[in-house]
């Protein structure tokens, strides 16, 4: 700030003690606004300003309908003052666009301002504006111009823009410069509230970003700007025009005037960055030509004043979002650094959110700020604490889990915020149903889930989203893998629901007594010794209280159903029915009408409410539906309809909520193979995969299958093997470039090295080794959204892991790479189509690894080796898991002359030379060993087989052949099958897609049975045929797909994995796009096959 | 930008610029609440508030407060800036600004910012150009008005 602003301002308050001396010089004192402030200063109450105010108000509405008053302007002024403190003049709306048409120049700037001020572009008074702005648009006067302008790019009626158009598109040839930056601006309010209006003139947009004043230029870049984000593709063109302006800018070509603090148009350098950023997402060669710019920028934005650091925070986004550049990626880490380690708090706050923008591709940022995201954790600004959650909910892990959840609880307790308190009630909720059970904190899981949970109620209260409740019960009720864990975990619920009764039930939610009551009836017999007579009693309890709204009182009515048994019990239940049969409130009679009779009948409560019959039976019986059809197929017609009409699918609110967070976050794009990429950044912009179930699981309605699946397994199979799991967590990794391995390493050890600050207490230490702990091991692994397939896995290899422990461990740690880091090389195989591309690219990482593992075996090999295939199909998948070692029988040398795919060909099992199989593909070499692979396509299953050729003279004693899956899907027949395909991880689509034949009508009855589901538009192929079958026969023929039926702009299409897993595709042509849905009982196909179809549809 | 408010350390509204269209009643409810949230910070604290689903920027300039709403993936250290430059310009027009100018001339306050910020993006980012606009409209009117007086 320059020096005089800073001088006049703090002297001010002097200058404001307005109640002594009212007639400070600065005061138009003769002007009735001055005398109106100054008496409106004088007053002490509310009340009596708002009588000034009325009685001010109803003088000017005289005045203002007197003909021929002179003092219009001064009395719209006046009205003006009135509205901002908040006293409606709704009559003086229509004055203020008399006044903008008949008045001076002097009195029509008012006036605008005054309408600019009083209506909205929706208000019906702003038609009659149109013909003022048209004759003004016309004026040789620049002020009137100007005028008419600066009111159109605020407000304008929608339907009045083809009427001005053609004045305002004249008007980017005026000669005056503030004209056409004006016009430009105009033009970019219509493009924003009527796109479609403005599309013949897109070239005209591009006349006015080569204008040759850059203020003109740089209006012009806001439309751009808007476009782009909607069309990327349209504007590439564009990319090496935009990076010449910036170049240009950053070089100081720009007149003087621009500068703002010595730095050259800084507004026009972010709003180029963002642009870029836009371009370059996902495209290599875009993001080429402007690497060096962006280098440029970052070199130039010296560290000195909050302008620079808003160019290099713009800066570190775009490198973060564009294909990445390794020595870009370096210095905007070290930008991001600078600004978390800054003293300056709001420096400290961008670099908190920029690290939550990048902490799913690069982890160790979040390693090497550990200490200071602990202290920003405790830091006294909610602020800067409530970004440091949000970065850290992004690192969660099963093995931090409950150090996050604690932290977020704690800051839940102090908020005061509801928007805050229902969106961190709603991520606790999320963390813990997915990480339920925790092993690695000796904490009992049953009770930190409950006790979780019990916090997540009573804090969210009732502004919490319904489904957090719904999707809890769901998960208590459909339960997990194992019987008596589901038993201790309902009995775990009761007992702790049962004390809270005891407490001071008037003080919980109504949500939560909710819960509460529906537990307590479902659950309660399983502890024996409480007597249901007692719980009846607690429960009766509850309908007492004052603050009991009658939704809770029918929920615990209900739940008193269930429990009235034995003598004293049905005595509390015919007294609560004789208090609410007479209930006004109908509903509450119907139930104790139904309580009383069922209470009488034992026979038939035993048959209406059966126990254990679970979640179905009683949400049914609660919500007074007769059957629950939980496809909600009875409302297809209807959603179909909405849908050709052109409704927007339907989107689960979690689902809604992650995809405003999705657009918050960077780019998570693949970045091909270039540099250590998490896993979680592999997938597309659909995002995650396991969020999206893990969010459809939580939807209100009563689909489970995902919530089941996430935590099911999680939890239970790891309890089985904990003791394995660090042992596993420790094998370091050859494939992690050296200073990764370094950091990981010191990590592990906790040492004290890895803090920047060795005088920081203890305790910091210690949150920092349970808050980052599995982020440097697993680096991409556990990263949140994908954090959970892998870790199975991982424990499932455990297992088998176990029985060839000894030799593995003998041989090599190397040998073995953790899995999260192969899983990240299959991952991105996997998703990618064009698998010898993919593997060129892996090679050097697979070969590096054979050569070590290697010279672990001291290269003594002299044998070609098979692997024997037949192990390896999907029936055996215990000896897959198992055959980490496989020792070959020698065969015979290859001749080196004879072309290498013949000879591989020819070392194929005679069982399978007959079928057809895959091109054999050279994977890497070294100087002894070469490995290939093909694949053989058989009916029932797919065959995977490596060769192995060893060049060097040496015998080959052991060979140990380690496989990986990529991340396929939840069901375990299909895991085992990944299994085998592994290494390659063949194209699930391509090699596995089997056409399935069925019929409209099966098709029908099977998409209202799966309930996996997912929706994305998909450009529409036409080579002169009909777009939508056109494309479809693209999708048929690239993927084997099979194409059921075809009805007007619809399609359907069904395929099949192996193993008869079915996947269904319904096509409607929507606005230029295919849009697509896919349902599939496997909860991962849906995703995995959609990408499959850009793939194809992108190569056509 | 979605709007901006100044309003003083007493929690008065001195100036509200909307760029998105509300209906008065929420106008009114969002800037009670901001007020009063942006008056219980204590000075030393972050510049940047996130309330609702917007992100607000506010800075305090003597007594008075200037606060804008943004929306997510803007930038927050430019939109300081902004204030920053709306204040120089206020500074620069009115000579050496203060509360009391805002106050009484505030529809001034309201030329100067139409000529920055127009439809809630950065019109002009050139100090001498803005300036030149407003004084040009200025002039003209002095001279229509001496013009409409002179004739009589």
């Amino acid at each position: 700030m320059s020096d005089v602003v800073e001088k006049t301002l703090t002297a001010l308050p002097s200058l404001l003690s307005l109640d002594s001396q009212p007639g400070s010089a600065k005061l138009s004192s003769t002007s009735k606004l001055g005398n109106l402030i100054r008496g409106i200063t004088e007053l002490t109450s509310k009340h009596e300003e708002e009588k000034l105010i009325q009685c001010e108000l109803s003088s000017i509405k005289e005045q203002v309908s007197s003909p021929n008053t002179t003092m219009m302007k001064e009395l719209m002024v006046r009205t003006i003052y009135c509205e901002m403190l908040g006293y409606e003049a709704s009559f003086s709306y229509i004055h203020a666009i008399k006044l903008a048409q008949q008045g001076s120049v002097l009195e029509k700037r008012v006036g605008y301002l005054a309408v600019s001020l009083f209506l909205n572009e929706s208000h019906e008074l702003l038609l009659l504006l149109v013909n003022t702005v048209l004759k003004d648009l016309q004026s040789t006067n620049l002020i009137e111009v100007c005028m008419a302008l600066t009111v159109v790019s605020q407000m304008f009626p929608k339907d009045m823009i083809p009427a001005i158009l053609p004045l305002v598109e004249e008007k980017l040839n005026h000669p005056k410069e503030i004209i056409r930056r004006k016009a430009v601006l105009a033009l970019y309010k219509f493009y924003l509230i009527a796109p479609n209006q403005v599309q013949h003139i897109h070239n005209k947009f591009r006349k006015a970003l080569c204008d040759k004043d850059p203020g003109v230029m740089t209006a012009s870049l806001h439309i751009y700007l808007q476009m782009i984000q909607e069309n990327p593709e349209g504007y590439k063109d564009l990319t090496a025009s935009f990076v010449t302006i910036l170049k240009q800018v950053v070089g100081g070509k720009l007149p003087m005037d621009f500068n703002y603090h010595s730095v050259p148009a800084p507004w026009l350098q972010i709003q180029l960055l963002r642009i870029l950023s836009l371009l370059g997402k996902n495209d290599q060669s875009t993001s080429e030509i402007m690497h060096e710019v962006l280098d440029e920028s970052l070199r130039r934005a010296e560290m000195n004043h909050n302008i620079t650091y808003a160019i290099l925070y713009e800066c570190v986004k775009c490198v973060y979002t564009i294909h990445p550049k390794s020595e870009l990626l370096e210095k905007a880490a070290k930008c991001i650094g600078n600004f978390v380690l800054s003293p300056k708090i709001n420096l400290k706050y961008l670099g908190l959110k920029a690290l939550t923008y990048v902490v799913q591709q690069d982890p160790k940022l979040a390693l090497q700020h550990q200490m200071t995201i602990i202290e920003c954790l405790d830091h006294p600004d909610l602020i800067i604490k409530r970004e440091t959650l949000e970065l850290l909910f992004r690192i969660t892990n099963a093995q931090n889990v409950t150090v996050i959840v604690e932290k977020m609880l704690e800051f839940l307790r102090i908020s005061k915020d509801d928007h805050t308190t229902i969106d961190l009630v709603g991520k606790v909720a999320e963390l813990a149903e997915k990480y339920p059970s925790n092993h690695y904190t000796y904490a009992p899981d049953n009770e930190w889930f409950i006790e979780t949970m019990n916090t997540v109620f009573s804090v969210g209260g009732d502004m919490m989203q319904p489904d957090i409740p719904n999707s809890f019960l769901k998960l208590l009720s459909e339960g997990f893998d194992s019987v008596e864990e589901d038993r201790k975990l309902r009995l775990f619920a009761v007992n702790s629901y049962i004390s809270l009764l005891r407490g001071e039930p008037g003080k919980l939610p109504q949500r939560f007594l909710q819960v509460i009551s529906w537990v307590l009836g479902e659950y309660s017999h399983l502890r024996a010794d409480l007597e249901p007579a007692l719980v009846l009693r607690l429960l009766a309890k509850l309908l007492d209280m004052k603050n009991c709204s009658s939704e809770t009182k029918s929920w615990v009515l209900t739940a008193m159903t269930k429990l009235c048994e034995g003598g004293s019990g049905v005595s509390v239940a015919q007294q609560v029915s004789e208090t609410y049969g007479s209930s006004l409130d109908t509903v509450l009679r119907q139930r104790a009408q139904e309580l009383q009779h069922l209470s009488q009948d034992s026979e038939l409560r035993a048959r209406v409410l059966p126990r254990g019959a679970g979640l179905d039976r009683s949400l049914t019986y609660c919500h007074n539906l007769v059957q629950v059809d939980s496809s909600l197929s009875f409302l297809d017609g209807f959603v179909s309809e909405a849908l050709a009409a052109g409704a927007a699918p339907y989107k689960p609110p979690h689902q809604r909520q992650e995809e405003l967070a999705g657009t918050k976050a960077l780019s998570l794009e693949p970045y091909g193979l270039s540099l250590p990429i998490s896993m979680s950044s592999c997938i597309t912009d659909r995002q995650s995969p396991t969020l999206l179930s893990m969010s459809s699981g939580l939807s209100a309605t009563l689909k489970l299958d995902g919530v089941k699946r996430v935590w099911g397994r999680e939890g239970y199979l790891s309890q089985k093997e904990p003791v394995e799991e660090p042992a596993q967590v420790e094998v370091p990794s050859p494939l992690r470039s050296p200073s990764q391995q370094g950091e990981a390493d010191s990590f592990h050890s906790q040492t004290p090295s890895l803090t920047p600050t060795p005088e920081s207490d203890q305790e910091k230490q210690q949150l920092a080794s349970s808050l980052f702990v599995g982020l440097g091991s697993q680096s991409s692994v556990c990263l949140m959204g994908k954090s959970e397939p892998t870790t199975q896995r991982f424990r499932r290899k455990a297992k088998g892991h176990s029985t060839a422990s000894s030799t593995s461990e003998q041989v090599s740690n190397s040998v073995i790479s953790p899995p999260s880091t192969v899983d990240n090389l299959l991952c991105n195989n996997l998703l990618d189509s064009n698998i010898t591309s993919e593997l060129a690219v892996s090679s050097p990482q697979l070969t590096s690894r054979l050569s070590q593992g290697l010279a672990a075996t001291n290269g003594t090999c002299d044998t070609d080796t098979e692997l024997p295939e037949s192990d390896r199909k999907e029936s055996k998948p215990a000896v897959i898991r198992d055959s980490y070692v496989v020792a070959a029988d020698p065969a015979p040398h290859e001749d080196p002359d004879r072309p290498k795919d013949l000879a591989l060909s020819s070392h194929l099992p005679a069982e399978l030379s007959e079928l057809s199989h895959s091109e054999i593909t050279h994977l890497c070499t070294n100087q002894n060993l070469e490995l290939s692979v093909c694949h053989v396509q058989k009916e029932d299953s797919l065959l995977l087989i490596v060769f192995i050729s060893n060049s060097s003279d040496s015998a080959v004693q052991q060979i140990l052949v380690c496989l990986f899956s990529g991340v396929l899907f939840g069901e375990e027949a299909f895991t085992c099958w990944c299994d085998v395909v592994g290494i390659v991880s063949l194209l699930i689509s391509r090699v596995c897609c089997r056409p399935l034949t069925v019929s409209t009508e099966e098709y029908g009855t099977m998409w209202l049975a799966f309930s996996h589901d997912t929706k994305q538009n998909l450009t529409l192929i036409s080579d002169g045929q009909e777009p939508l079958t056109a494309t479809l026969n693209v999708l048929k023929r690239r993927l084997q797909l099979h194409v059921v039926e075809i009805i007007g702009m619809e399609g359907i299409v069904a395929c099949r994995l192996l193993q008869d897993q079915p996947c269904l595709m319904h096509c409607r042509v929507h606005a230029g796009t295919l849009a697509v849905w896919l349902r599939s009982p496997i909860p991962d196909l849906p995703d995995c096959l959609i990408y499959h179809c850009q793939r194809a549809l992108q190569g056509h | 930008m979605q709007f901006m408010l100044l309003f003083s350390r007493q929690g008065k509204l001195r100036l509200q610029k909307w760029y998105v269209p509300l209906s008065d009643k929420e106008k009114k409810k969002i800037t009670r609440e901001l007020v009063q949230t942006v008056l219980a910070r204590k000075p030393k604290m972050c510049s940047f508030l996130e309330w609702r689903d917007l992100k607000i920027v506010y800075k305090r300039y003597a007594s008075l407060y200037f606060c804008c709403a943004i929306e997510d993936q803007d930038n927050e250290l430019i939109t300081l800036e902004i204030i920053h430059r709306y204040v120089e310009l206020l500074d620069k027009y009115f000579g050496s600004v203060c509360e009391l100018d805002i106050i009484f001339n505030f529809e001034k306050a309201y030329f100067i910012l139409d000529e920055f910020l127009l439809g809630g993006e950065a019109q002009e980012t050139s100090k001498k150009n803005v300036l030149k606009a407003i004084e040009q409209a200025d002039l003209l009117q002095e001279v229509r008005h001496l013009i409409k007086i002179t004739p009589n």
